[in-house]
């Protein structure tokens, strides 16, 4: 069977991979791209591991089809720091112990940026419904409330 | 915050503190924030092959035939694996230390005994075809009777699970059902107490649904080697456990891993290792086996049932004088952990308490559920659970405040515990105090007062009561488990003889410490092609006088000897090391 | 053959492929469709992409609603015209779910999913569907969800419903375990338009209590002509379980379901905030 073409922004670069087509995207970004940050754990859409935006808007990458992405722009955890200077959030995640065993890190990431960059000045409700779709089994998900509300609070401050 | 006190125990502590209480960040932080951190899924490969598992829909049945000729044809299919593949199709966890027999097949045979497990490997070039193909394979079942529960399984007649434990339980030091504790004369007791209470509690399987299902991916590697990403809590074990199961050397064995996306228990198992390196070996290119959301919930082994009876002897003033927990361990259909957090639940009861007259029996059945496995604190926080409400209970009974009443009974430095141990660096009592003080609490001004360092070992409290054993529950004879005791030991005995030949320990016993010789088995013949060898240099002219040591041959390992590659310093805990 | 994808760029040649060639499966957010091909239901055929634009349209000014099949529930929750329905749009999944779910897709899915249909029926929703090139055809939501399992010919291409005389006259709750996201125990919803203080015309339906949504026509025939007092809610609540089939699934048992069925219903007509 003949592979398929898909071309898209990944994280401000473009990409391009051949890939089977009905290829899931979570597939193509880790199969294809040798993209990890984006997770499987479940999927069904459920654990939120495989949190992407896709054009500023967040989504499962094991529930989309990777050539409905052709030509969008997709950005997962790996691509928030600004070069060396980490994202407020991932000096966040740090500061509050937002993460134990890692592995909902990255989906949790994009969740929480997807919030900020539409409502710079959450309440902690508007917070824990943004992460309503993310699983995490190690921290009680409290540190990950705090990082992301003092995120919030330190936006405009970067530090390398 | 952190709330350090450091007014308890104050001239046994080291105040100056570089780590506890300080908030130090964790080594792999900046990775996980920036998604670089390194699962085991998170390696690229050319060529991968994804594995799939065609799983038994009955819970207990035996199998008749299994046809794979049409998956074998399926698009996309680069080899399938049964049984007969598996060069060590048998194995248990815990042999790696000597403890238990092998029980467990990779990939069953003629007999499947929980529903979910694994019979036939399907690895195809992407997971929708081996998914494809795993629909395509036929096998006949002919169904028998199942039993699911603890008790159930150890009455005579019942289905016989698991064919080498053939009573339906794991067999103790050869000789027992169960494992047991005795210290004192709880019989005796319970008929001197002025309140006898007994309660059944009982524990659900917990599935510890980590956020990374289990998984591995192997792949040949140079130097006739496999690389192993492995998802294992513990490496080591896991390349252990692999090596054994395909017969290699386990220097041949690369295991890289420890980034854990949630084991808690669940990644001790080495569930898909062994089928990945025997895939990689098969095909010679890597082979990648994951569990998906489905199975990790069902067939993932989860933290097994539990169910316990404490019965309790209780004055009115609240004393407890005897305690006798009989507790069965639900294994599922193989051993895995099982046999071993029996053991520490035996090691644990009757929790943080000065009772004068203990004893338990904890059996581990086998019942055609998932295999169970370690789970956060296994075999200690399910009896936990039993013996806090039991606490409560017992508290209400003698319209005592359950705070008060522990403290009461708590243990303290000197306590001779029942395990013949003296209990030292208690601090039960301390603990019930700033908890009661910062739950605004109230307990008594006596309860207030009391201390772990005082008190402890007075009297009856440091010494070994006589303590009536017996030979009840032996294996294969269900009709001694009401038997009455064989001998009492008088009071003070320190040791019980055991059937086993102890290990040699060492000039703490004040015999000679035998020499901890490794004994090497004769070297295999490598795997690779013959080579001329180079020819021999010209001999060296002969030293003044030929040393001393060269003239005895090296000792002959003895025959009778079985092959000992287990960890000495375990075999205290299962009953080889006499104390 | 593996599965492949493709797209139409009509509804029109949407609904002409779907007629002519049973293995070709629509697929709208994905997350009813993608995760069947990832757990290996759907292993083989062609998964049909729509992108005419009237698929993702909403026209909400007028007194009738019409809302696309590809609209998704995030796209609801953003239109303030569709106030009345966010809370059903929010009962869908996570944040990013709700990007994708669509309200077509939702009325396939299996219960006890399917909260935004549960919203629907009690609106009298009709749902428009195109067979091969004519025009779309409306069937009433509730006859559509009855013939569900024996397979839908066609396509959908958009709900229509008439928008309520006053947007506090529709109700919505999703009772489930783990809030703010979790499978329903169940969903009702209820739109009660009233007139001097008598409900008139009342439409109730429930959400994972049936193998589909369906509407409670016991408790609509007790609220009718009545007000929503004690008296009435007590009458609704008696007649709350005519119709049900609750399941026992991973959530909750049938026993539960029915046992608190009642409750959740008294709590909705009664305006408790839970």
């Amino acid at each position: 069977m003949a592979k398929v073409p898909v071309q898209f922004r990944l994280n401000g670069s473009d990409r391009a991979a051949f890939i089977d087509g009905a290829d899931n995207l979570l597939t193509t970004l880790r199969r294809g791209l040798n993209e990890f940050a984006p997770k499987y754990g479940c999927g069904q859409g459920t654990c939120g591991t495989c949190t992407v935006l896709i054009d500023g808007e967040p989504q499962l990458a094991c529930l989309t089809l990777a050539v409905a992405c052709e030509g969008r722009h997709v950005e997962t955890a790996s691509g928030m720091a600004d070069g060396p200077n980490l994202h407020p959030l991932q000096i966040a995640f740090m500061d509050h112990f937002a993460a134990q065993c890692g592995f909902c890190t990255p989906g949790m990431l994009m969740s929480a940026r997807a919030l900020l960059d539409r409502n710079p000045s959450p309440s902690r409700e508007d917070v824990i419904e943004a992460i309503a779709g993310n699983i995490c089994r190690c921290t009680g998900y409290e540190p990950i409330i705090s990082a992301i509300l003092a995120a919030a609070g330190a936006r405009g401050q970067i530090r390398a | 915050m952190l709330d350090i006190r450091k007014d308890l125990f104050a001239n046994e502590r080291d105040d100056n503190l570089n780590v506890i209480g300080k908030g130090i960040q964790r080594q792999d932080m900046p990775g996980h924030v920036t998604g670089r951190s390194r699962f085991f899924d998170d390696h690229a490969f050319e060529g991968l092959l994804h594995l799939k598992v065609v799983r038994s829909p009955h819970h207990h049945a035996r199998i008749r035939s299994i046809d794979i000729s049409a998956a074998e044809r399926a698009p996309g299919v680069k080899r399938i694996l049964r049984g007969a593949d598996v060069p060590v199709n048998k194995n248990t966890l815990l042999s790696l230390i000597n403890f238990g027999k092998d029980d467990e097949p990779s990939l069953a045979v003629d007999k499947v005994r929980y529903k979910g497990e694994p019979v036939v490997a399907i690895i195809a070039e992407s997971e929708a075809a081996a998914m494809a193909a795993r629909k395509l394979v036929r096998i006949d079942y002919e169904t028998l009777p199942a039993v699911f529960d603890v008790e159930d399984a150890l009455k005579p007649g019942a289905p016989v699970v698991n064919e080498t434990y053939p009573h339906n339980y794991f067999e103790y030091h050869e000789k027992f059902d169960h494992q047991k504790l005795r210290f004192g004369d709880t019989e005796k007791a319970f008929r001197t107490a002025d309140l006898v209470i007994e309660e059944r509690y009982q524990t659900s399987p917990i599935e510890h649904a980590p956020t990374e299902t289990n998984g591995s991916i192997a792949a040949p590697e140079q130097n006739y080697r496999f690389v192993v990403h492995s998802c294992a809590q513990g490496l080591f074990f896991s390349l252990g456990t692999a090596a054994k199961i395909l017969d290699l050397d386990s220097n041949r064995l690369h295991f890289i891993g420890g980034t854990v996306g949630g084991g808690f228990g669940g990644k001790v198992d080495t569930l898909t290792e062994p089928l990945a390196i025997l895939g990689a070996m098969l095909t010679g290119r890597p082979v990648r086996y994951v569990l998906d959301r489905e199975e990790e919930m069902l067939y993932g082994s989860p933290r097994g049932a539990e169910r316990i009876y404490v019965k309790d002897g209780l004055m009115r003033d609240g004393r407890i004088i005897a305690r006798h927990i009989r507790s069965y361990f639900d294994a599922g259909a193989y051993t895995r952990l099982s046999s071993y957090a029996a053991v520490k639940c035996t090691a644990h009861v009757p929790g943080p308490y000065w009772i004068p007259n203990v004893s338990s029996d904890i059996y581990v059945a086998y019942t055609n559920r998932c295999p169970s496995t370690a789970m956060r604190g296994f075999g200690i926080t399910a009896v936990d659970f039993a013996l806090e409400v039991q606490m409560d209970k017992l508290a209400h009974a003698v319209n005592m405040d359950p705070v008060d009443f522990r403290i009461l009974n708590a243990y303290r430095d000197g306590d001779m515990k029942a395990h013949r141990r003296v209990a030292k660096n208690t601090a039960l009592i301390e603990c019930l105090q700033v908890a009661a003080e910062k739950a605004h609490w109230p307990i008594s001004e006596s309860a207030k007062r009391q201390s772990s360092l005082e008190g402890g070992g007075e009297g009856e409290r440091g010494l070994i009561p006589a303590t009536p054993i017996d030979q009840r529950g032996q294996i294969g004879r269900p009709e001694t488990r009401s038997a009455p005791p064989t001998q009492t030991l008088p009071a003070g005995t320190m040791r019980i003889p055991l059937t086993k030949q102890p290990e040699p320990e060492g000039t703490r016993d004040r015999r000679p410490a035998a020499p901890n010789v490794p004994r090497y088995e004769p070297a295999r013949p490598m795997a690779q092609p013959a080579v001329q060898a180079p020819a021999p240099l010209a001999p060296l002219p002969p030293a003044a006088s030929p040393p001393q040591h060269a003239a005895a041959p090296p000792a002959q390992p003895s025959p009778a000897a079985p092959p000992q590659h287990g960890a000495m310093r375990f075999s205290s805990v299962f009953g080889t090391r006499r104390r | 053959m593996p599965l492949d994808a493709r797209v139409a760029t009509s509804l029109a040649e949407a609904a002409g492929l779907l007629a002519a060639d049973q293995r070709i499966r629509l697929l709208a957010g994905g997350t009813l469709v993608m995760r069947d091909v990832n757990e290996g239901r759907l292993l083989d055929g062609t998964l049909l992409r729509v992108t005419d634009p009237a698929f993702r349209q909403m026209n909400t000014s007028g007194a009738r609603i019409e809302l696309g099949a590809g609209v998704t529930m995030a796209m609801v929750m953003n239109n303030r015209d569709l106030a009345y329905l966010h809370a059903a749009a929010r009962a869908v999944g996570g944040p990013a779910i709700r990007h994708m779910a669509t309200v077509g897709g939702n009325l396939f899915a299996a219960t006890p999913y399917g909260d935004f249909a549960v919203a629907l029926l009690a609106l009298d929703a009709l749902v428009m569907v195109q067979s091969g090139y004519g025009s779309p055809r409306p069937i009433a939501l509730e006859e559509f969800l009855n013939a569900r399992e024996r397979g839908v010919s066609g396509l959908v291409t958009s709900v229509q419903f008439a928008r309520p005389q006053n947007a506090g006259d529709f109700r919505f709750a999703k009772v489930s375990r783990v809030k703010p996201k979790g499978l329903s125990v169940m969903s009702i919803a209820a739109h009660l338009p009233n007139s001097g203080g008598r409900i008139s015309q009342p439409r109730v339906a429930y959400g994972a209590m049936a193998p589909a949504p369906v509407r409670a026509r016991g408790v609509e025939r007790a609220l009718e002509g009545k007000s929503l007092d004690m008296a009435g809610i007590q009458a609704a609540k008696a007649a709350a379980l005519e119709g049900t089939r609750p399941a026992t699934d991973a959530i909750a048992t049938e026993w539960y379901r029915r046992e608190v069925l009642p409750v959740h219903l008294g709590r909705l007509l009664t305006g408790d905030g839970r």
